[in-house]
């Protein structure tokens, strides 16, 4: 039984939200990256996709944390140390945040870069880079968007709180999240585009990083039973949440074909049939949404 | 470097009447609060960003009077910052605003804090508050400004039973030690010291004799007094086998090259 006597930091919606575009950012760019190694040729359509969502995404990450913070002019003394005679850059490799931070600049740069290739790719102008390094430099931005889009559950457990701090499963949940939430969402535009065998590829992979993810959901409610402290984790309106998050984890294990669907909606007409094929990325990304949601707030109440 | 100085904070002879309270608001310029109705006398309620010292009350008062109290049916104490020898708020500040001062206390500089509050997530006493008044955190600054000019902190300068004591850490630890043998001595068995040795997050500068375990006053027993960074491994290890298991997945799936069935179990056929 761990007992806990701290107070809570009061993060709320604008670091719900950079949870949510943290793992969505990075797993898009992951994910895009994974479609040129391993893909076959046709994938690279919906890689160049997951390029050009990847860095706008990003971008509202640090307007959402910087609003958060007491004094957001002061961002920047996250990076440069403000103390009198202590100058220089500021980096603590025990504090997720600090480090969070850095890796969050870093990334952006890959992800703009990312996004200009693939943005050129894209009007069918040439980039005049070689293939091959260009793989190697999305390689580079895939281990830093995994690390953007698994730090912010790292930062929850590196604290005193309750269940944040009674597990460290956390890094690993929230990536296996974003990568479901993300593989969903280039499933649904592979749709989109009738890219039929991409989305297929996409719908099997979503489905092998649900079963990671419900994995780490076992393991943190045992950790967290350890605790004591599941009565926490289910209280009062909060096990919608978690409804929310089983269905979104049942939508990509049965890796529901997009396509499929559209056709089983033919019937109804052209609208119901779009509609249901886009169902399954609105579910799954709902349920990434409430996981975070969950975590974040029943810790806090 | 001047000596490490601490508070020795005596609960036993707390009488509650919040002099310390009111001397760190006064010196501090902390603005009063409205009064909390709470199931006790204790007004104040919690430490927090306009409360730095906090007396905690804890009527248990007997049902029926039996033997002499020996200080057991109230207990008060003077809750503060515990300026940790190993602080979980100073190593989690992104900004570096938490520093140590050359007099070993714990500080939060002002104009360097930019109210991210994961100090607040990281204390494990509750300790630090963030205002909305100024919108960084605050805690007890032990007083920095009197101790550079030769002072005592204002709380311990009011407290008129001399339960906070001030003063070099090394003699305060001699005077619990002194004061906690007075009291098993006469019996009162359920004196202890808490933070005195390096069980508790290395050793508190603001340590305490207590008439109960910890648990008592809200304050972590060893076993729970944790710091943050014990779980950075486990969480960085967990996302990396998850990045692997993960990219592996990627590759089963995305060297498929069949069309998609609907029975998952078929290995995958074409080449990869």
């Amino acid at each position: 039984m761990a007992e806990h006597f701290a107070a809570s930091p009061n993060w709320t919606w604008y670091i719900l939200g950079y949870f949510f575009l943290g793992g969505v950012t990075g797993g898009t760019y992951a994910v895009a990256t994974a479609l040129r190694l391993w893909g076959a040729p046709e994938d690279e359509r919906i890689a160049r996709i997951g390029y050009l969502i990847a860095f706008p995404v990003l971008l509202v990450c640090p307007i959402l944390l910087t609003l958060d913070l007491g004094k957001p002019l002061r961002f920047w003394h996250m990076l440069v140390s403000a103390t009198p005679d202590a100058g220089g850059l500021m980096f603590k490799t025990v504090s997720p945040m600090s480090v969070g931070s850095w890796a969050l600049v870093i990334y952006g740069i890959f992800a703009f870069l990312s996004f200009v290739e693939a943005f050129l790719g894209v009007t069918n102008r040439t980039v005049r880079v070689p293939r091959p390094w260009v793989l190697a430099f999305n390689c580079v931005g895939a281990v830093l968007g995994l690390f953007v889009a698994s730090y912010t559950g790292v930062l929850l457990s590196v604290s005193n709180q309750p269940i944040w701090s009674d597990s460290w499963t956390l890094g690993g949940l929230f990536l296996a999240s974003g990568l479901t939430g993300s593989a969903a969402l280039l499933a649904a535009l592979a749709y989109h585009v009738r890219a039929v065998d991409t989305e297929g590829r996409l719908e099997r992979a979503d489905g092998l990083f649900a079963v990671l993810e419900l994995a780490w959901i076992v393991f943190l409610i045992v950790e967290v039973g350890i605790a004591g402290a599941l009565s926490r984790l289910f209280q009062g309106g909060y096990p919608a949440l978690w409804a929310l998050v089983a269905i979104g984890l049942i939508a990509s294990l049965l890796g529901l074909s997009r396509t499929r669907l559209a056709d089983v909606g033919a019937r109804g007409g052209a609208r119901l049939s779009y509609a249901l094929g886009l169902a399954p990325a609105v579910v799954i990304l709902a349920g990434v949404f409430a996981l975070r949601a969950a975590i974040i707030f029943t810790a806090q109440v | 470097m001047a000596q490490p100085v601490g508070f020795f904070t005596d609960t036993s002879i707390c009488i509650g009447c919040k002099a310390c309270e009111v001397a760190c608001k006064e010196w501090n310029r902390l603005p009063g609060n409205a009064p909390r109705f709470l199931d006790s006398y204790d007004n104040t309620g919690s430490l927090g960003a306009e409360n730095w010292r906090h007396v905690q009350f804890h009527e248990r008062v007997p049902d029926a009077a039996s033997s002499a109290g020996n200080g057991q049916a109230w207990l008060m104490m003077s809750d503060v910052c515990k300026h940790c020898q190993q602080a979980s708020c100073m190593e989690v500040c992104p900004t570096g605003a938490i520093i140590r001062t050359e007099f070993d206390t714990v500080f939060i500089q002002q104009d360097v804090c930019n109210g991210c509050r994961y100090c607040i997530a990281a204390c494990p006493f509750g300790v630090i508050g963030f205002s909305e008044r100024t919108n960084t955190v605050h805690k007890c600054t032990f007083c920095y400004d009197r101790l550079q000019a030769g002072m005592m902190p204002a709380c311990a300068q009011a407290c008129p039973t001399q339960s906070i004591k001030f003063g070099p850490l090394a003699d305060l630890h001699k005077l619990a030690d002194e004061r906690l043998a007075t009291l098993h001595a006469q019996g009162i068995t359920n004196a202890q010291l808490y933070g005195r040795d390096s069980s508790v997050y290395g050793g508190l500068n603001a340590f305490f004799l207590l008439m109960d375990k910890p648990e008592t006053y809200g304050l972590p027993n060893p076993q729970n007094a944790t710091l943050p960074r014990r779980n950075n491994a486990g969480g960085y290890i967990g996302a990396l086998v998850t990045a692997v298991l993960g990219g592996l997945g990627a590759l089963v799936a995305f060297r498929n090259r069949g069309r998609k069935t609907d029975t998952p179990a078929t290995g995958a056929e074409g080449q990869g």
